[in-house]
């Protein structure tokens, strides 16, 4: 491969994206940004408001309990959905037709519109006439239009199935890229499924691993249609999450300057981790040796050599 | 990637005479298909059994959920609505990213790494965080309540995801390709339409299935840029309450039928599925 050529008149061919891109988010962030330090009456009479909105955000319970029922949603997914997704991808057969037809099954739910995702759910969880409702309804009573712990409770088995299929297919790609070596390597060594699931494929799979993590993290994070339509955030607040939070805020309430402040504390947040998330992205592509290449290496020279050892003893 | 042709041991996946594995995924996939067939289930039951009586296998069938969607102008105007932003907006974002997945995989230049990075920013930013200011932009210019507004605003986050899935695609494409077509004298830009183009045309087709993908599928910025005239179907299936409560039988319908542009697009991209949602639910 030819090293890339330093053209600065490359800048040309991006200058469309950079317009575009200005125009769908830079204008809307700075007039956020803007709406967040001044109280808007009318296009001719506002008020310098400074920093107010964002000490009134950080101490309105409604926003501090949304922002605190994201970060225990996206805990309860992360906790079942990984696991679940590694657990489902190795099921999956590998070869032939079965493989495809295994890969278009899974992906279906990913490609469902969110809100027909809602309603799906909302039709199945109905307590009188869904299938989930009444099959719960025979041991327990189910009502999710009144019990918060219901509405919750459908709304995690909802994104469980929503979006484990994503963590099962970044899983299989990673476990499709492990050579068959290392797999006659351990068969060789007789080792156990569990030794070779954890010695062989899960160091394999930290990276996937890692992307699948961060990725659910933050949608689940950015949740809106799916609970919006499944309960509209009810019964009262139970699954009122901060997306649900800011539209009702910005676009029902028009509360303009507390809708902005929010806006960009929310933004903000999403940056730093986005920022995160590329750094470990990025991390094994930078030239040079760095850290994770380096021992990459060394346990590439341990693997080999403890292969050629078993082999001599037996 | 190593791939050896012996067969000697396979994966995890295969080497047992009862394929235990193989049933319990099958199994699972059926668990997992539970709400899409019960979905459709629903759309072909009439109203009056739905709330009367519950029941697995519906006893009798009817279509008129789906007859009512192609005959009602509310229900097909609003899928052509949502067809139509979700076109224009894969042609203006794959247009507009095409150059730019060049320069990035050609070229290093100021700022490159920076600019990448703020790319994608953009597709991790939440939507309702946008949803104030160009609620306002649209209404200034004109445009609130046209299918432009949503195939524009949706550029926010398809224009760096098509970026990315481009700029992978070229880059396997051989450096030495634009040198030799250089020396044979070839301009830029007969180069590019003529020759680099087709050669990326996969990379391009997988590309404008994930930008009509997450245009489809997205909710909110679609909602809060229309009105009466161009609402999106995922719009007009939350307002189906009439006076007799929520007709389920059509709601259900519509569903089934905005599930189905999406499974015939996982056919086509089923091998570049795992990296096309992995860059597009960035």
């Amino acid at each position: 491969m030819l090293a890339k050529r330093k053209n600065n008149r490359a800048w040309l061919l991006v200058l469309p994206v950079v317009i575009v891109v200005a125009f769908t988010a830079i204008i809307p962030i700075m007039t956020v940004a803007n709406y967040s330090v001044q109280d808007v009456f009318s296009p001719t009479n506002r008020l310098y408001m400074g920093l107010d909105f964002f000490r009134q955000i950080a101490t309105d319970p409604a926003i501090v309990d949304a922002f605190m029922r994201n970060l225990t949603f996206s805990t309860q997914i992360l906790l079942i959905e990984i696991p679940l997704g590694i657990f489902i991808a190795r099921l999956m057969p590998r070869e032939g037709w079965k493989a495809a037809a295994a890969l278009v099954i899974v992906a279906i739910p990913l490609v469902i519109p969110w809100n027909v995702v809602g309603v799906t759910w909302r039709i199945l969880a109905r307590p009188d006439v869904g299938l989930l409702g009444v099959g719960i309804n025979q041991f327990r009573p189910f009502d999710i239009g009144n019990t918060p712990a219901d509405a919750w409770f459908t709304m995690v088995a909802m994104d469980v199935w929503h979006w484990t299929p994503l963590v099962t297919l970044l899983v299989y790609a990673g476990l499709r890229s492990i050579p068959q070596a290392y797999y006659q390597a351990a068969s060789i060594d007789a080792a156990s499924p569990w030794s070779v699931f954890r010695f062989v494929e899960l160091p394999k799979l930290r990276r996937v691993l890692m992307i699948a993590l961060l990725l659910r993290f933050m949608d689940s994070f950015m949740i809106y249609a799916e609970p919006y339509i499944l309960t509209g955030g009810g019964p009262g607040t139970s699954t009122q999450v901060m997306s649900i939070l800011l539209s009702v805020l910005a676009v029902i309430q028009f509360d303009l300057g507390k809708a902005a402040a929010f806006s960009l504390i929310y933004f903000l947040f999403i940056q730093v981790f986005s920022f995160v998330f590329f750094t470990v992205l990025t991390l094994d592509e930078r030239p040079g040796p760095t850290k994770a290449s380096a021992k990459k290496q060394k346990v590439r020279e341990r693997e080999i050599r403890a292969t050629a050892t078993e082999g001599g003893n037996s | 990637m190593t791939t050896t042709n012996i067969p000697v041991v396979k994966g995890p996946s295969s080497g047992s005479y009862f394929d235990w594995r193989s049933w319990l995924f099958w199994f699972l996939m059926a668990v997992w298909s539970i709400p899409l067939l019960w979905l459709v289930s629903m759309s072909l039951r009439f109203n009056e059994d739905i709330l009367s009586r519950f029941e697995v296998i519906p006893s009798r069938i009817s279509f008129r959920g789906y007859t009512e969607f192609f005959t009602d102008p509310l229900w097909y105007g609003s899928f052509i609505n949502s067809l139509s932003y979700t076109t224009m907006n894969m042609v203006l974002s794959v247009a507009v990213a095409l150059p730019a997945a060049y320069a990035f995989s050609r070229y290093t230049f100021s700022g490159d790494k920076h600019l990448f990075f703020w790319l994608l920013t953009n597709r991790m930013a939440p939507a309702a965080v946008f949803l104030l200011p160009f609620y306002q932009m649209y209404q200034a210019v004109g445009l609130f309540d046209t299918t432009y507004a949503v195939a524009l605003a949706h550029m926010l986050f398809n224009v760096p995801l098509a970026v990315w899935i481009l700029e992978g695609f070229m880059s396997g494409v051989p450096k030495q390709l634009d040198e030799i077509a250089e020396i044979d004298g070839y301009k830029f830009g007969r180069f590019f339409l003529t020759i680099f183009i087709p050669m990326i045309r996969a990379g391009i087709g997988v590309t404008m299935f994930f930008t009509f993908m997450f245009s489809w599928v997205e909710l909110l910025i679609a909602r809060t840029l229309t009105g009466p005239a161009a609402m999106p179907l995922a719009v007009q299936m939350s307002t189906t309450s009439t006076a007799a409560g929520l007709d389920w039988a059509l709601l259900s319908a519509a569903g089934v039928i905005a599930i189905v542009p999406g499974v015939i697009v996982i056919w086509f991209v089923r091998n570049y599925i795992a990296k096309g949602f992995a860059l597009g639910r960035v």
